[in-house]
């Protein structure tokens, strides 16, 4: 009898065991489902690179180029802010902060990759939105830059968490062994622990960037949601996921506009399954 | 009467070749002392018999092994080790009180009586010497004993389970010499009932307590005698140099 | 020559400035939404039902929606996330299998949130039917938060000493039994951690309720979990983008609500952690 129920739970702890597996699956399964739909009137070309998104005007025009440009556009201006601020901030708290500190430090990252996105976006459109209109004299503050500086933001606890991780595993001897040789503190850092966390730091910044381009509520209620082909940062755009995010409460199911947003999807999983798989296998590497 | 038969054992960790084609026999009744260097197969041989091994997943066995007769591979695992108890080298008591870590065994065999728990957890600890010291604190926490206590109350637990041989796995390892000589003194009463193999890196020990000795280097048992003859007049040059070596 | 001293004064002062860049606006973050947003609490604000389309009134159906939610998330993700943790953590091989679990356990972490709804809107809104519902709301954001509770609690799982599994098994107990009574219990401050923050994970979380489940303006409490349900997070969307002249102090009382109900996750798993360090007896 006991031999029979451990004989159960065992069959239904490795079911569970491979259901990471079969949700992933599931996830792209039906993004296909509902979203392949729209190649049968759009070209998968003129999809990725039509200059205009109007999903609503008669007929639709479904290009999604000015999103695809509004995603790069923000993620690539967060990326400016967050990669130096980030990786600054791990070598810092990695290895300069007394320990005292670096555990205040490291909880109030935490604490800031705890705050719920629409609070970020919340706070962003109450303070950083009317300071970059009246700093650029802009007639609106909900530009690019503003989704930029806030992402940049909500990148930064996942690039300093995982920065410090790569840090903390170089084994003590390297730096030791520079630090014999007569090198200053900081000469140690720059010529040996950063070369030799590179690939953990890239993997953190891959990881963190993953992060800005799949950020949704944030991004939609601060870069104003022009769904226009950006010229520079300082106007509105709309990402890829704050187009999903706006549009799909309003598109009848079945519809091409509801088609095509799931086709945004299958672009998004894409994107954030190459990413994540790109960043497994640097991790993996500094491992070995 | 012959309690293990073992034949051609080899035992391999990926490539390492961690035994080589042992063969040997263990008595009833007697305590069997397993020398040699470290690296030299007899903490491997030692979880053979109880198949502990089996965790490792490099681990690859060719060859047999027989308790009384029938091939333990065989015998269900958990009915195995409940026959073959086993000491480890540190004393590990489980994060449990000093009651539950004896009845621990027990009450996975099925038995939830209190009495009969709390009748077997005094026999177990009065077989090893502990009862008197722990008696009125049964529900402390295993943890605040010191390490002579806590190693026979592992030695306890084992043999709650009613096992017929104890497999002893450096068991003084970490123990002042006082509280070695409690266990070692345990283990002599303990032969009256059991069967015993004893793995240690202390030559003396092996030279106080067991009736036979077997000599492993680099995998291969070198020799098996009794434990005065292997003390006054090894057959093998590697033996004799080990043991002088160890006696300075 | 340049002298390397100086050198690394310059560039200790630049990497106190990122951190100080990254702390400081966290820091002014939360004392602004405390300072502005705990005048608004009182009881009213908590147990009323909005009115006025939102621009009076209190918060009571989104606080109970988000419970609803968060609730259900759990109960599907707990069991799932555990045992899936267990079977990383006691039975899988060190194969291509594993490797590829685990491979999806990340990629699962990092599919955006949008996605998330997008996907819950599909298989349980419409393939399944259960239409926009407290079920289809808490299935998504289950899934959704299964990777943080597999990996904490495999993490969890894994700091059990290895000895501990192999006395119980030399005592003849099962491999199961050695789970279940040992490995299992000194594992469960640590799966408690993940679970707290999978419960704040999912609590936060707005787009992938957007269209599984968030009601826009409802204000009556949901009676099965088949209906909708207005949530903490998709309010504070809504009254802060979607409806105009809403009083400012309705806003950062939302927002401080919902932080205050994060964070509060947040701390008590930071707390059991730390006072499970403390205690480890091993």
């Amino acid at each position: 009898m006991r031999k029979f129920k451990e004989f159960i739970i065992e069959k239904l702890i490795v079911i569970c065991g491979l259901a990471s597996i079969f949700f992933v699956a599931l996830i792209f399964l039906f993004l296909l489902k509902e979203g392949l739909a729209v190649f049968n009137t759009v070209g998968p070309f003129k999809f990725l690179f039509g200059k205009s998104w109007y999903p609503i005007s008669e007929p639709a025009q479904l290009g999604i180029l000015p999103l695809i440009l509004g995603s790069l556009l923000v993620t690539l201006g967060a990326a400016v802010i967050s990669i130096p601020i980030g990786v600054g901030c791990a070598v810092y708290i990695a290895e300069i902060a007394p320990a005292k500190t670096k555990e205040i430090l490291k909880a109030g990252i935490e604490l800031l990759a705890a705050i719920p996105s629409v609070v970020l976006g919340f706070i962003g459109m109450i303070t950083l939105v009317p300071l970059v209109k009246s700093i650029f004299h802009l007639p609106t503050g909900l530009t690019a830059l503003s989704g930029s500086i806030m992402l940049a933001f909500m990148a930064m606890p996942t690039i300093v968490s995982i920065a410090e991780d790569a840090l903390y595993s170089i084994p003590k001897t390297y730096k030791e062994g520079a630090l014999a040789l007569g090198a200053t503190h900081w000469q140690t850092i720059w010529r040996v622990m950063l070369p030799a966390a590179s690939s953990g730091i890239l993997a953190a910044v891959m990881l963190g960037i993953g992060r800005v381009i799949g950020e949704t509520m944030a991004v939609m209620m601060i870069t104003g949601n022009a769904a226009v082909m950006p010229n520079n940062i300082l106007v509105p755009v709309r990402t890829l996921t704050a187009t999903i995010a706006a549009e799909m409460g309003e598109a009848v199911v079945g519809s091409e506009h509801y088609f095509a947003l799931f086709a945004i999807g299958i672009v998004l999983f894409i994107i954030s399954f190459a990413i994540n798989v790109t960043a497994d296998l640097f991790l993996h590497k500094r491992q070995q | 009467m012959v309690k293990f038969e073992i034949h051609d054992l080899n035992i391999w960790f990926d490539s390492t070749h961690a035994l080589k084609q042992v063969n040997m026999e263990i008595q009833s009744n007697e305590i069997l002392s397993v020398i040699g260097p470290s690296n030299s197969g007899k903490t491997t041989f030692l979880r053979t018999l109880n198949r502990l091994n089996d965790l490792n997943t490099s681990f690859k066995m060719t060859g047999a092994v027989e308790l009384e007769r029938e091939d333990i591979k065989r015998i269900d695992v958990e009915v195995l080790r409940r026959k073959i108890g086993m000491v480890f080298a540190l004393p590990l008591p489980l994060p449990l009180s000093i009651f539950e870590n004896v009845a621990y065994g027990i009450r996975m065999h099925g038995e939830n009586k209190k009495k009969v728990l709390e009748d077997k957890v005094e026999e177990a600890l009065q077989q090893a010497y502990l009862w008197e010291e722990v008696k009125d604190r049964l529900d402390e926490s295993a943890f605040k004993l010191s390490g002579g206590q806590q190693q026979r109350l592992c030695i306890a637990r084992t043999l709650a389970v009613g096992p017929e041989v104890i497999l002893f796995d450096e068991p003084c390892s970490g123990l002042d010499p006082i509280s070695t000589a409690k266990v070692e003194d345990a283990m002599i009463k303990l032969k009256q009932k059991y069967t015993i193999v004893l793995v240690t890196n202390n030559v003396k020990q092996a030279a106080r307590v067991g009736d036979r000795t077997a000599f492993f280097l680099s995998g291969e048992l070198i020799e098996l005698d009794k434990t005065d003859k292997i003390f006054t007049t090894p057959q093998d040059k590697r033996t004799d140099g080990y043991i002088r070596g160890k006696f300075g | 020559m340049r002298n390397p001293y100086r050198t690394q004064r310059v560039a200790f002062f630049f990497l106190l400035l990122a951190t100080l860049l990254i702390v400081i606006p966290v820091g002014l973050i939360v004392v602004v939404i405390i300072q502005k947003g705990l005048p608004a609490i009182n009881w009213q604000f908590l147990s009323d039902m909005p009115r006025q389309g939102m621009r009076a009134g209190g918060i009571f159906p989104a606080i109970v929606g988000t419970l609803y939610l968060v609730s259900g998330a759990i109960l599907f993700a707990l069991p799932i996330g555990l045992l899936a943790a267990i079977y990383l953590s006691e039975y899988a091989k060190d194969n291509l299998l594993t490797r590829i679990i685990k491979l999806a356990i990340v990629n699962l972490a990092g599919v955006p949130s949008v996605v998330y709804g997008l996907f819950g809107l599909a298989l349980f809104v419409v393939f399944l039917k259960f239409g926009a519902s407290i079920l289809a709301g808490s299935l998504t954001l289950g899934i959704m938060i299964l990777p943080v509770i597999i990996t904490t609690s495999r993490e969890a799982l894994e700091s059990v000493p290895q000895s501990f599994r192999e006395v119980s098994l030399s005592l003849g107990a099962s491999k199961w039994q050695t789970i279940r009574h040992i490995v299992l219990p000194n594992a469960i401050p640590g799966i408690l951690t993940g679970t707290i923050l999978g419960l704040g994970r999912a609590a936060g979380e707005t787009a992938p309720i957007l269209f599984t489940v968030a009601a826009f303006y409802l204000p009556r409490l949901p009676k099965s979990i088949f209906d909708q349900a207005m949530a903490l997070p998709y309010h504070l969307y809504v009254i802060s983008t979607q409806v105009p002249n809403v009083d400012e102090k309705i806003r950062y009382g939302t927002a401080f609500v919902l932080l205050t109900l994060v964070l509060f996750m947040n701390l008590v798993a930071i707390i059991i952690r730390y006072k499970f360090r403390k205690k480890k007896k091993w």
